[in-house]
């Protein structure tokens, strides 16, 4: 006799009139395959926990997230936001697709340049720059996001010393009604800060005036605040040319758009209250278009969206390594993958899927990682079938931050691998072993061998 | 599994009493559990309706390991964690009492 398939036994109270916050979820509903290749091959070829991108899906978002704005506005051009995910495979990717970079510090500007980005389609933001990354940036042609004073005199110095006039634009704060109100990076707009700092570049002669740029935040679900945004800098233009008969290039409005990730908290679901790019590109073009900027002078507009271009393509393999019931009757499932190199599950309650079949029956349990920390929480309460050791998941929108901010603490980084279009894998970045670990670890000589 | 290991796991768990189940419990093919005289309800899963109804009928733990693992493809050390486990949770809800 053929044995019939095994599910653990589940018991479930069932509180009348009594509604989960949650609603009806489908978090059962398995996944397994990512684009085309086999959940279960892939571990089998990659280990777990393994990340996984499709270059498939990062092209559909950069295509669509192009179009929506293209349609709109005439001239676009999107630079990717190296912090976001800096995997070399990636970024290329992105530099494929025509994406210029908008990077934050020295190492991601000479990843740039060693992937092969011109000089002069580098944005260089944030608040530090050595002496050495603004050297080179300005022999470069970079365009040099000014954030702070301190940063705009020593550019006066460097120019002359380098004898070459560096292109920058600043960094602007505002009001965009958005609360809390992004003021730590940049020059203030309502105050004249802004007005001061250009000013100044434009009187010194020692800079070349090429833009205006602002970031207004990150995971912004109001487009309003986009309009909002390109209106001030946009009328920012306008008094430049008047005022200082200068003509900007572009106007940056940096990244923030929402992925479909949801907040942990949100009463609902990231995919149902995201903006599409389409609500994004009409609230800013629009603004701009009717600002009263000439036609034949309308600058270009540069965007460094990050997340909600690579969110939704990454996703993060992991398997169970064991069952737990906590002292309060509540079911706990070890993963093999935690907050180490799921950091952006401090924010969002992740979407989690099996990847093999089950029955409708499902548990909510706490999801823990591996870590021996408390602080090792992926999901408070997750719905799930009764998985067992072994089984694996699908977690979904991995593909932001993760990749950058992941932690090499108490356990290594796994493999991440590039489903390419035609859905062969790429090993794109290797797992790390405890010799790459130590690489860079020096014993001094009294140190070396103790007896026990 | 090696006999060994799973004897070495047996000798860990205590001696089980007999598991006595509340009297007026009933199932539903659906898998839905109500007790009348509290007026709870539980949702189980088939597995789960097939525990309870072989504790029910006053089975022992080994009668039961010994039907299900003829019946499913699965390994004795894994029902074993995930029976003990069920039983714990019965009790937690008071379906269940040690006689
Ligand atoms: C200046 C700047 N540009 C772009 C981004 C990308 O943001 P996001 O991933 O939210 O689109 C960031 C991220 O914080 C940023 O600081």
């Amino acid at each position: 006799m053929e044995k019939l398939r095994y599910e653990r036994p589940v018991i479930k109270k069932l509180n009348t009139g009594f509604l989960s916050k949650f609603g009806t979820r489908t978090e059962y509903v398995p996944v397994t395959h990512i684009d085309d290749n086999a959940v279960e091959d892939l571990v089998k070829e990659f280990g777990s926990p393994l990340f996984v991108l499709s270059e498939s899906r990062i092209r559909e978002n950069f295509q669509r997230a192009n179009r929506a704005f293209k349609t709109r506005y005439p001239r676009v051009q999107f630079a990717w936001s190296y912090k976001t995910n800096y995997l070399n495979a990636i970024c290329n990717v992105f530099h494929s697709e025509g994406s210029w970079a908008e990077v934050v510090s020295g190492f991601e500007y000479n990843k740039a340049l060693h992937n092969g980005v011109p000089g002069d389609k580098i944005i260089f933001n944030g608040p530090d720059k050595t002496d050495e990354d603004l050297i080179s940036a300005i022999k470069n042609n970079s365009l040099i996001h000014i954030d702070h004073l301190d940063e705009l005199y020593r550019l006066i110095e460097l120019s002359e010393e380098v004898k070459k006039k560096p292109r920058v634009s600043i960094r602007i704060n505002m009001d965009t009604g958005v609360y809390p109100m992004w003021d730590r990076f940049g020059f203030n707009y309502e105050n004249g800060q802004a007005w001061d700092a250009l000013m100044k570049i434009v009187t010194s002669q020692k800079m070349e005036l090429t833009g205006l740029h602002s970031h207004i935040g990150t995971f912004m679900l109001t487009k309003d605040a986009y309009g909002i945004a390109a209106m001030k800098l946009a009328t920012l233009a306008l008094k430049i040319k008047k005022e200082l008969k200068k003509n900007i290039m572009y106007i940056d409005l940096g990244g923030g758009f929402a992925s479909t990730n949801t907040l942990h908290g949100s009463y609902y679901q990231g995919k149902d209250i995201s903006p599409s790019f389409d609500d994004y590109a009409e609230a800013i073009s629009t603004q701009i278009l009717k600002s009263g900027i000439s036609p034949e002078e309308l600058p270009l507009l540069i965007l460094e969206t990050g997340r909600a271009l690579i969110d939704d393509a990454g996703y993060l393999i992991g398997s169970v390594l064991a069952n737990k019931r906590l002292s309060d009757g509540r079911r706990a499932t070890i993963m093999d993958f935690g907050v180490n190199i799921l950091f952006t599950s401090f924010w969002y309650a992740h979407k989690i899927s099996p990847a093999q079949d089950f029955s409708h029956y499902t548990e909510d349990t706490v999801l823990y990682g591996p870590l021996c920390m408390n602080i090792d929480v992926i999901r408070e309460s997750c719905t799930l079938p009764p998985l067992k050791k072994g089984d694996q998941v699908v977690v979904h929108t991995v593909g932001a931050y993760n990749m950058t901010q992941w932690m090499q603490f108490i356990a290594m980084r796994p493999n991440v691998v590039l489903i390419d279009t035609k859905g062969k894998s790429h090993l794109i970045r290797e797992k790390e072993s405890l010799e790459y670990l130590m690489q860079k670890e020096k014993m001094p000589e009294h140190l070396k061998g103790f007896k026990l | 599994m090696n006999n060994k290991l799973l004897t070495f796991i047996f000798i860990l768990l205590p001696p089980m009493p007999t598991l006595k189940i509340k009297t007026d419990i009933a199932i539903s093919d659906t898998g839905f559990v109500f007790i009348p005289s509290t007026g709870d309800s539980f949702s189980v899963n088939p597995m789960g309706a097939e525990l309870i109804n072989l504790i029910k009928q006053g089975k022992q733990v080994d009668d039961i390991k010994k039907k299900i693992l003829s019946s499913y493809t699965i390994d004795p050390a894994t029902f074993e964690k995930d029976y003990y486990d069920f039983v714990r949770q019965l009790k937690q809800y008071n379906l269940l009492t040690e006689k």
